[in-house]
């Protein structure tokens, strides 16, 4: 009961925290908007005018990425940065309830830029999204924030001892959204690629997201395989969070990276 | 005019190598080298796609546009973050001519910038299999140059800005998306609404892109030499409106006594 307090109240104050940065919450709704406009005006202006609405749907996704790319992979280095991290290291908490907590409100924040992201293809490009599934629609979104939460955990704590990591997590934007079909099939990328998008859950969450909507494949599976996924990322971070940890200390560089 | 000429280079480099924290190795070749290449193979699968465009289109587009990165950063960082380590105050109170002191900062970022666009557009052209003619690489090279100085100058406002906000990352991430619709970079202008298409005309990379995509069509050097003209039209448009908005804030902050508030 208490990891429940402890992983629920991390996630509010946390979710409070980034809602007042002009970085993490104006800009990381704005920011996935620009793409997606982009990308409505290239399927409105292409010869697919009827794949308006799986442009849609995959671009309201990206803003959930893109707002835990960046921040999940300085997560480490901002607690660092601001003289919290070895307090929350000796912490009686085990240190993965108190990041897990972190990563998922980054992703949580996404949320806004996927409303934003559907209403401006509703307003602005007059795509009508009408769901054939939608309580699987309504899991399929708690099911990839989630997910990708816990994709931000483990990328938070693989990147420890990278000073910049935020550079990495940059990076790391367009390849998501690129490898997991956010805009475009899978199938369109060559046969070594594929399996890259098959073991990153936002590749499932998206497809579960489209499937509800358009009544497609098995979207149900797809959740299954999203949530999943997501379990195991957090614990090759829970387990990863006990290596690096145990290196700090016995090296004494917790502060030093 | 030696002194402003040291300013200008030497106080430029420095100030570049000294508050463009993006030159380590780790954020550098991320940042500037892997990001383009994604953002090219992304707008590539879209346009395969969606049919709108051939892969030359988007290689060109995204590698000239990619440039703006250290533009607008680079730009902003360059003199905004003389507020963050508290040496504005000495740069402002020095006797240093403020054309050569703010301008000076600008030839690092340029180089940046043609720098990120060459590699784009080789290594996304290796990478798509996209064939420039050898007679274009020569004219490319001085159209990626004009453009990335275009950019500069839309920087400069931007770094302007960054006198007065706080977030320069939050106005250089707006810019850059405004550029990415705008500038014709993933969607021929044609095809964009008529304002949007207008309102392109009046940012820098709109027609370095165009005369880049025409001079890998084949076309000569004289026969995009007005979009060339046209490109470094808008840069010094942009540049005069930044420079003047730089002296417009150290007056005002002079004035209101606002040099270390954001």
């Amino acid at each position: 009961m208490r990891t429940v307090r402890l992983l629920a109240l991390g996630w509010a104050f946390n979710l409070k925290m980034l809602s007042q940065s002009a970085f993490d919450g104006f800009l990381g709704v704005l920011w996935p908007l620009f793409f997606a406009t982009i990308a409505f005006f290239m399927y409105r202006a292409g010869r697919n005018d009827a794949s308006l609405l799986y442009a849609s749907l995959g671009a309201s996704v990206m803003g959930v990425w893109s707002s835990t790319s960046v921040a999940a992979s300085s997560a480490v280095q901002r607690q660092r940065r601001v003289g919290t991290l070895e307090l929350v290291v000796a912490a009686p908490a085990h240190f993965s309830l108190v990041m897990l907590p972190v990563t998922v409100a980054m992703s949580t924040i996404g949320i806004y830029s996927m409303a934003a992201t559907l209403f401006w293809g509703r307003f602005l490009f007059h795509i009508h999204i009408h769901i054939v599934h939608p309580l699987i629609f309504c899991v399929a979104i708690p099911a990839i924030v989630l997910s990708i939460g816990m994709l931000g955990f483990l990328l938070s704590v693989t990147v420890v001892r990278y000073r910049t990591a935020w550079a990495l997590g940059n990076m790391l934007e367009y390849r998501i959204w690129l490898v997991c079909g956010f805009l475009v099939p899978v199938s369109l990328f060559p046969g070594w690629a594929r399996p890259f998008s098959w073991v990153l859950a936002p590749t499932w969450g998206v497809n579960a997201i489209r499937g509800a909507a358009l009544g497609t494949g098995s979207p149900l599976r797809d959740v299954a395989v999203c949530i999943a996924l997501g379990l195991v990322y957090a614990a090759l971070g829970v387990l990863l969070t006990e290596t690096v940890l145990r290196s700090a200390r016995r090296t004494a560089s917790l502060a030093l990276t | 005019m030696s002194n402003s000429l040291r300013v200008f280079f030497i106080g430029g480099l420095t100030s570049y190598r000294a508050l463009f924290n993006w030159l380590s190795p780790w954020i550098l070749i991320p940042s500037f080298f892997v990001a383009p290449l994604f953002q090219i193979l992304l707008f590539a699968y879209i346009g395969r796609q969606t049919g709108l465009e051939d892969d030359r289109f988007y290689v060109i587009g995204n590698a000239i546009q990619y440039s703006a990165i250290p533009c607008l950063f680079a730009m902003a960082n360059t003199i905004a973050d003389e507020r963050f380590t508290q040496t504005l105050g000495f740069i402002l109170v020095s006797p240093a001519k403020r054309l050569p002191l703010f301008v000076g900062r600008a030839l690092p970022v340029i180089l940046s910038g043609v720098l990120v666009a060459a590699f784009g557009l080789t290594v996304g052209s290796l990478l798509l299999h996209v064939h420039l003619p050898a007679s274009a690489i020569a004219p490319l090279a001085l159209v990626v140059g004009v453009s990335a100085a275009s950019c500069t100058g839309l920087g400069l406002a931007n770094a302007a800005l960054g006198l007065r906000v706080r977030e320069t990352a939050v106005s250089s991430n707006i810019i850059f998306g405004f550029l990415l619709i705008f500038c014709g970079v993933n969607v021929p202008l044609q095809k964009l609404p008529a304002w949007m298409s207008t309102a392109a005309q009046g940012l820098p990379l709109t027609h370095g892109i165009e005369a880049a995509r025409r001079l890998a069509e084949g076309q000569g050097l004289g026969r995009v030499g007005g979009l060339i003209a046209a490109e470094a039209l808008v840069g010094a448009i942009w540049g005069f409106l930044g420079y003047t908005s730089l002296r417009l804030m150290e007056v005002q902050s002079r004035r209101h006594a606002t040099l270390e508030r954001a």
